[in-house]
């Protein structure tokens, strides 16, 4: 399908689009609009929100089991303890809900399956009391085998973490398989499997294994709740996505009496979110106490290792891989099955699963081509979104493969990239065709900026330098129907206020969408103020994720502000007596090109209207409002192969390159130059995309040198704090990181941006496999590749 | 336990009030005292978005109990605003765009300050040890070490 076709362009749009020489905001790295209120303490975040004396504060009781049938619980000491004003459980909640797949209870219902599950709630008039009075609730528990390998999940015998499977309602796109542990099963076939591994002249088949891993946004999550006495529900949460929020807090809690409507959701600035904040998590349980305690305002904060083990962490898998290749360096078939460890409850990380089985081909072009991407329900923490969304995770066992595929050849990995890459109109793994893509670009620009083939010496007679290079691609996972909209409207001075309800976690979107109505009316930016989301007042995202939002909710934006020119012009045809199409803005005026000298100053009317010759007024407040829905999107295929759907909406793709230093005792790596290449479509704030580069890297680089979550045979999560499950600190910056822009436009991008925000983090594993490899000759296969892993595997190729 | 009577300055200003032995500076600097720039963030002294300057020095408030506070200059980036290198970084930082949620911000800027007001001439070393126990997430660091030494340079 041509792509082009289908894309819906506005249909007031009737004026050309300004060309790239022409844009006076659009590609200017401008000052974040919400920086100064960051950087003086004035930013509130959700738990910086006042409540008053009358707020309460929740604390959990949780399971101390990873898989348990609940016998019995007894709240009566709890409830008898100062301070305390109502003690919650499953009995009260019997909902199940799910972004994508309704198998989770608001509180455990009979079974827990996962250490750390909430069980009961205790709310009190302050935290201490709270906490104490959890302690008091008895639990009594008869134990049930758990399963916590995802590969012995999937064997016939393995313990059913989900019996009931068969009766849980999902989106049409999910195919579980009741009485396994299979949850999601995406399967994509495409041209002739066997063939193409004749074809072959080398065939190579291994396994990778990626673990678990954390956000650790600094911000923790918290959620606060007000059931008024006029029964509307308002929830002030951290969140990534207040509107699905709103929507799943309706419908699971319809039993109250609540409707869409009853239902407001304000998010203030969220301390950064990285898909740990999307969808639905412990808010729902504010949501529950709030409606437990009507009248009151109740509080739920998440502490760090609540925040460890009962949000979304990030799947674990395990990948197989079998490809074939010609001698030449063509990849003839791939046979890609990927078994992921997606926790006890699915509801949002079936939807990596579906996502990461759509696209497990890499930027490649492969002909034949069989995907299997298995969603295993194990006893252990859901899992849901992270930035990259199951990319990083099958792009490690990818790109460490192709390299080897390519070094075992003799051909030079970066030149296999290149012959393989995928190019426009090429047909993507489930039959559509590629959108048009700087992938050639990249890759050049990266070889240049890491001396490519250059072979580098340490100074240091115990360490040695080793280079790679690899590719990426990712596109926003999300249902075809996902929408974004904007209000716009114009104030006495001038100035713009924006509504829309797409996150600013630290991107930089407000000011992204400030730019985008500047670029429209001439306004600028620090004369436009973009509002965080309130369900209430803003209009509807369907969420802030998969690196859509400047490309959806930029659309919606850009719509807005062009309806507003048009009214601006109509108002002027109409008083003025000028021809509409002969009307332009420049520098907050009307102008036109055929009188020279008219110039009608915004301030002058944008709200109380021209004065005619007769002493009325016309025209009123201006104002705009804007909706984007990729309507070219369908997510209906063949289950059996994938087919015929149209699934993603684009692919940002790039590459990315590393010279990498290692000692050769100790395995200590130090990343002296890192280059990465993404092909933006359009870097509205080159500045920002530089920051998303940059930052993307290191939490990519974190996860392969030295994050991982350590579980004992129990389930139970050992490292759930900075101590022991380290992130960055400013001394492990590389040395050097080059950001690079290509810019091959998105047509139906505004001015023809697509997203970059976790394409930049995706590469990081495969780069520091790779580059030991090319230093030491030594392979490693499972994540993360630490200093340990390093030293031993060099130490046990001595041996040999 | 019985409570105790501590009075200190809070961004000049002179505070008195009574606490639980137990209480902890952070939770009565944001529940108690309306004071929101530091933040809540690991309750273990692991993430540094709590730092406060306490007699000039830049403390862990989730680590200080608020009895330590007796008698102490107790300043937020509340107060700090008027300080002069928190001003002089503050413009550095804006003009580069160098925070992203913007949730570690303030712990990272009263380290900063304490820095600069003690040498306005740090090493690039010096700059890394002085931020190095506050942890960002967004930013990869990059660009808040170019701005505080951009600030050191005067440019």
């Amino acid at each position: 399908m041509d792509l082009q076709k289908l894309i819906t362009k506005p249909k007031k749009a009737a004026r050309p689009e300004k060309t790239d020489d022409a844009l006076v905001t659009v590609g200017k790295s401008v000052q974040r609009v919400d920086g100064w209120e960051k950087i003086t303490g004035a930013a509130k975040y959700t738990d910086d929100t006042e409540f008053g004396p009358g707020l309460l504060y929740a604390a959990l009781v949780e399971s101390p089991h990873a898989h348990a049938k609940i016998i019995s619980i007894d709240t009566s000491a709890a409830e008898k303890a100062r301070g305390v004003v109502k003690v919650v459980t499953g009995r009260n909640f019997k909902h199940k809900f799910g972004l994508y797949m309704n198998d989770r209870y608001i509180f455990a219902n009979d079974v827990v399956r996962f250490v750390g599950e909430q069980v009961a709630a205790v709310v009190a008039t302050d935290p201490k009391a709270a906490m104490r009075a959890a302690e008091l609730v008895k639990v009594e528990y008869q134990e049930l085998p758990a399963v916590l390998d995802a590969v012995k999940a999937f064997e016939k015998d393995s313990p059913l973490v989900h019996p009931d499977l068969k009766s849980y309602t999902h989106v049409p796109w999910f195919f579980p398989k009741p009485g396994t542990n299979i949850a999601h099963w995406r399967k994509i076939r495409k041209g002739d499997l066997a063939g193409g591994f004749n074809k072959a002249d080398l065939v190579l088949e291994d396994t990778y294994q990626v673990p678990r891993y954390a956000h650790c946004a600094i911000e923790t999550h918290s959620a606060i709740g007000l059931y008024d006495a006029s029964r509307r529900l308002t929830m002030w949460t951290s969140s990534q996505s207040p509107f699905t929020q709103r929507h799943v807090f309706a419908e699971t809690l319809k039993a109250f009496g609540l409707s869409h409507k009853d239902v407001r959701v304000i998010s203030t600035y969220i301390g950064g979110g990285f898909g740990g904040k999307a969808g639905v998590t412990m808010e729902i349980i504010a949501a529950a106490l709030a409606i437990a305690v009507p009248g009151r305002p109740v509080k739920l904060l998440w502490s760090r290792a609540q925040e460890f083990y009962n949000t979304y962490q990030r799947l674990g898998c395990t990948a197989k891989i079998k490809m074939g290749v010609t001698k030449a360096g063509k990849i003839t078939a791939l046979d890609f099955k990927l078994h992921w460890d997606a926790g006890a409850y699915v509801e949002y990380g079936a939807n990596v699963v579906n996502a990461a089985g759509l696209s497990a081909s890499g930027p490649y072009k492969v002909d034949n081509l069989s995907i299997d991407s298995m969603c295993t329900y194990t006893n252990l923490p859901p899992c849901g979104a992270y930035r990259g969304f199951g990319y990083s995770e099958f792009l490690f066992g990818l790109e460490s493969h192709i390299t080897r595929m390519a070094t075992e050849l003799g051909i030079d990995p970066v030149k296999f990239r290149k012959l393989n890459a995928i190019q426009e109109g090429d047909t993507l793994p489930y039959g559509a065709h590629m959108n048009p893509t700087g992938i050639r670009q990249a890759i050049e620009k990266v070889e240049k900026e890491i001396r490519w083939g250059v072979k580098e010496k340490s100074k240091d007679p115990k360490k040695v330098i080793g280079k790679a290079q690899v590719c990426f691609w990712k596109s926003p996972a999300m249902p075809p129907n996902a929408s974004s909209s904007a209000f716009l409207k114009f104030n006495e001075d001038g100035s713009l206020n924006i509504l829309v309800s797409g996150m600013d976690m630290g991107q930089g979107l407000l000011t992204v969408m400030a730019q985008i109505a500047s670029e429209v009316l001439s306004v600028p930016v620090t004369k436009i103020r973009v509002e965080t989301p309130d369900t209430d007042r803003n209009p509807y995202e369907w969420q802030t994720v998969g690196s859509h939002v400047t490309w959806g909710c930029g659309n919606a934006v850009k719509r807005a502000a062009l309806e507003a020119r048009e009214r601006i012009f109509d108002l002027v045809q109409r008083v003025h007596c000028l021809d509409k199409s002969t009307l332009y803005v420049e520098n907050e005026c009307v102008k036109c090109r055929t009188k020279p000298d008219f110039a009608l100053r915004f301030s002058d009317f944008v709200i109380n209207g021209i004065q005619a010759d007769d002493y009325t007024f016309k025209g009123g407040p201006i104002m705009g409002s804007g909706v984007f829905m990729p309507e070219f999107a369908s997510a209906i295929s063949d289950p059996e192969t994938g087919q015929g759907g149209h699934p993603n909406v684009h692919y940002t793709t790039g590459s990315a390159g590393i010279i990498l230093e290692i000692d050769k005792e100790t395995g200590k790596m130090k990343i002296k130059k890192v280059a990465l290449a993404v092909d933006c479509g359009k870097a509205i704030n080159p500045d920002l995309v530089k920051g998303q580069i940059v930052g993307g890297l290191l939490q990519g680089f974190a996860t392969v040198l030295y994050e991982d979550m350590r579980y004992n045979e129990k389930g139970r999560l050992l490292n759930p704090n900075f101590s022991d499950y380290k992130i960055p600190t400013v001394m492990d910056m590389p040395d050097e990181v080059v950001p690079i822009i290509i810019e091959v436009a998105q047509p139906d991008g505004p001015y023809g941006a697509r997203g970059v925000g976790e394409h930049t983090m995706i590469p990081c594993a495969p780069l520091i496999a790779n580059a030991v490899a090319d230093a030491l000759g030594v392979r490693i296969k499972c994540m993360p590749v630490t200093k340990e892993k390093v030293a031993l595997a060099v130490k046990a190729a001595k041996k040999n | 336990m019985k409570p105790h009577l501590i009075q200190f300055t809070l961004n000049g200003e002179k505070v008195s009030l009574t606490v639980e032995p137990s209480d902890v500076l952070l939770d009565v600097l944001r529940g108690r005292l309306g004071i929101k720039s530091p933040k809540v963030g690991c309750d273990r002294g692991d993430c540094g978005t709590c730092t406060v300057l306490m007699d000039g020095k830049t403390v862990r408030s989730c680590l200080a109990l608020a009895v330590e506070a007796h008698g102490a200059d107790i300043v937020t980036l509340e107060g700090a605003n008027s300080r002069k290198w928190t001003q002089k970084l503050q413009k550095k930082f804006h003009e580069k765009n160098a925070f992203q949620c913007g949730f570690c911000a303030p712990g990272v800027i009263l380290s900063a300050t304490e820095l600069l007001e003690k040498d306005p001439n740090p090493t690039a070393h010096e700059i890394k040890e002085a931020i190095a126990g506050n942890l960002c997430r967004c930013t990869g660091y990059e660009p808040i070490v170019e701005a505080i030494e951009e600030t050191v340079k005067g440019k």
